[in-house]
């Protein structure tokens, strides 16, 4: 359809994404970028990919936009029905599982869509997780990221990423990584939102970027 | 090929679309409605093949009409229709997909604005905007609603916009798409504002 691009661009890249998250002290930070597009044209500039399973849960998942809400509400209804049977919260290592297996499920036909997670556990210690297309998990202490800009991300989060930071310094750390990676990616930006979570609650700030 | 586009205002939403329905050299009508009423509330602009355009709008409408007579006349909102749309897209894309893009626009008297609009792809994706445009037409007309698109505005600067976007697409567009049909919805209901050909000319 698009007679001046001659690139092929995967379908993971058809909508751009950029998703970050990292531990600090006692607390997980979670944010992405706002671009809605349609390969290289943006169609919408608030689409956050960002959202909240519960008050210490988040999921964050980048990849093809219709995939993304299909995942959101798959895994809101998996949970819904898991709480409501267990009559507990999930925790996020069971979240990670449920959603690696809904991923698997699909292994010759997948969701289009490389999710993150990050929660603070039973004991309020952060919980970082993320997993490609099909579901293979990888866990980490540190920091996740996931989207069309994934290697910028990387660069940024193993730059500026110190351990124990407050939920401050946490979301600073966030912003500038997510901001300097979407502004060398065409595919993502438009600005971005953080969320901070701790046990005493939820923070969550839009950042003003560049709007290009 | 299809140009579909809309705006939403305080109050409602207005939808357009040309009214060409051509395959390769072969111009088959210049009176062609592209814009299916769902619901007395709510309709929606369609762009796509012929095939995939009436059987989407008229599978959409259908169920919603149905979803009216099981529930003792519950209505649904735009919202729940617009993700109804979107579940069935989504649904159908690895199976037989829709190839249509549309733009579904209604009028709750719940909503802040009234009115809500809703893009969507092929693919499934759905998304509340204030106004967006399908096809080609984008590339042309969305500069002009970032312009020209404010806060609190009634029908008359919304249909304005939609005028604007037309006689920039008559002037630049390759395709001459000579004939639209502008529709609004409201608190009174689908209402045809403009139809530069009428549908039911046979």
């Amino acid at each position: 359809k698009q007679y001046y691009h001659n690139r092929k661009m995967s379908i993971l890249e058809y909508n751009g994404a950029a998703v970050i998250a990292m531990a600090g002290k006692d607390c997980v930070g979670i944010a992405s970028d706002n671009r809605l597009g349609i390969q290289y044209q943006t169609v919408a500039m608030d689409f956050k990919k960002v959202f909240k399973m519960n008050d210490t849960l988040f999921v964050g998942l980048a990849g093809l936009a219709t995939d993304v809400q299909t995942l959101d509400q798959l895994l809101r209804f998996r949970m819904n029905l898991y709480e409501l049977r267990e009559e507990r919260t999930m925790t996020p290592q069971v979240f990670t599982n449920l959603l690696s297996n809904i991923l698997y499920e699909k292994r010759f036909g997948p969701y289009f869509a490389e999710p993150v997670v990050a929660g603070l556990d039973e004991k309020g210690s952060p919980y970082l997780a993320t997993m490609d297309l099909i579901g293979a998990i990888e866990t980490t202490k540190d920091f996740v990221v996931s989207g069309t800009c994934d290697g910028n991300l990387y660069g940024m989060c193993e730059t500026l990423y110190k351990p124990d930071l407050g939920k401050e310094e946490l979301f600073e750390t966030l912003a500038q990584a997510l901001l300097a990676s979407v502004d060398r990616d065409a595919l993502s930006g438009w600005g971005g939102v953080v969320h901070i979570i701790t046990k005493e609650g939820v923070m969550s700030r839009e950042l003003k970027g560049r709007q290009d | 090929m299809d140009t579909v586009f809309g705006v939403s205002y305080k109050g409602g939403v207005v939808i357009a679309t040309d009214q060409v329905n051509a395959r390769s050299i072969l111009m088959y009508q210049q009176n062609l409605d592209k814009i299916a009423e769902l619901s007395s509330h709510s309709a929606m602009g369609v762009s796509g093949p012929n095939c995939d355009l009436v059987n989407f709008s008229e599978y959409i409408s259908k169920n919603l009409a149905l979803y009216e007579l099981s529930n003792d006349g519950m209505k649904l909102s735009t919202h729940a229709q617009a993700n109804f749309c979107r579940g069935e897209l989504a649904k159908a894309l690895r199976k037989g997909p829709f190839q249509v893009n549309v733009i579904l626009g209604g009028y709750d008297e719940n909503v802040p604005n009234g009115g809500s609009l809703y893009i969507m792809d092929y693919l499934g994706s759905c998304h509340k905007v204030n106004y967006g445009a399908q096809g080609y037409a984008s590339n042309f007309t969305l500069s002009i609603m970032d312009r020209d698109w404010e806060e609190g505005m009634n029908e008359e600067q919304a249909v304005k916009i939609v005028e604007h976007c037309i006689r920039e697409l008559n002037m630049r567009f390759l395709l001459n798409q000579s004939n639209f049909i502008i529709k609004v919805v409201d608190k009174d209901g689908v209402r045809t504002v403009k139809a530069d050909s009428d549908p039911s000319d046979n």
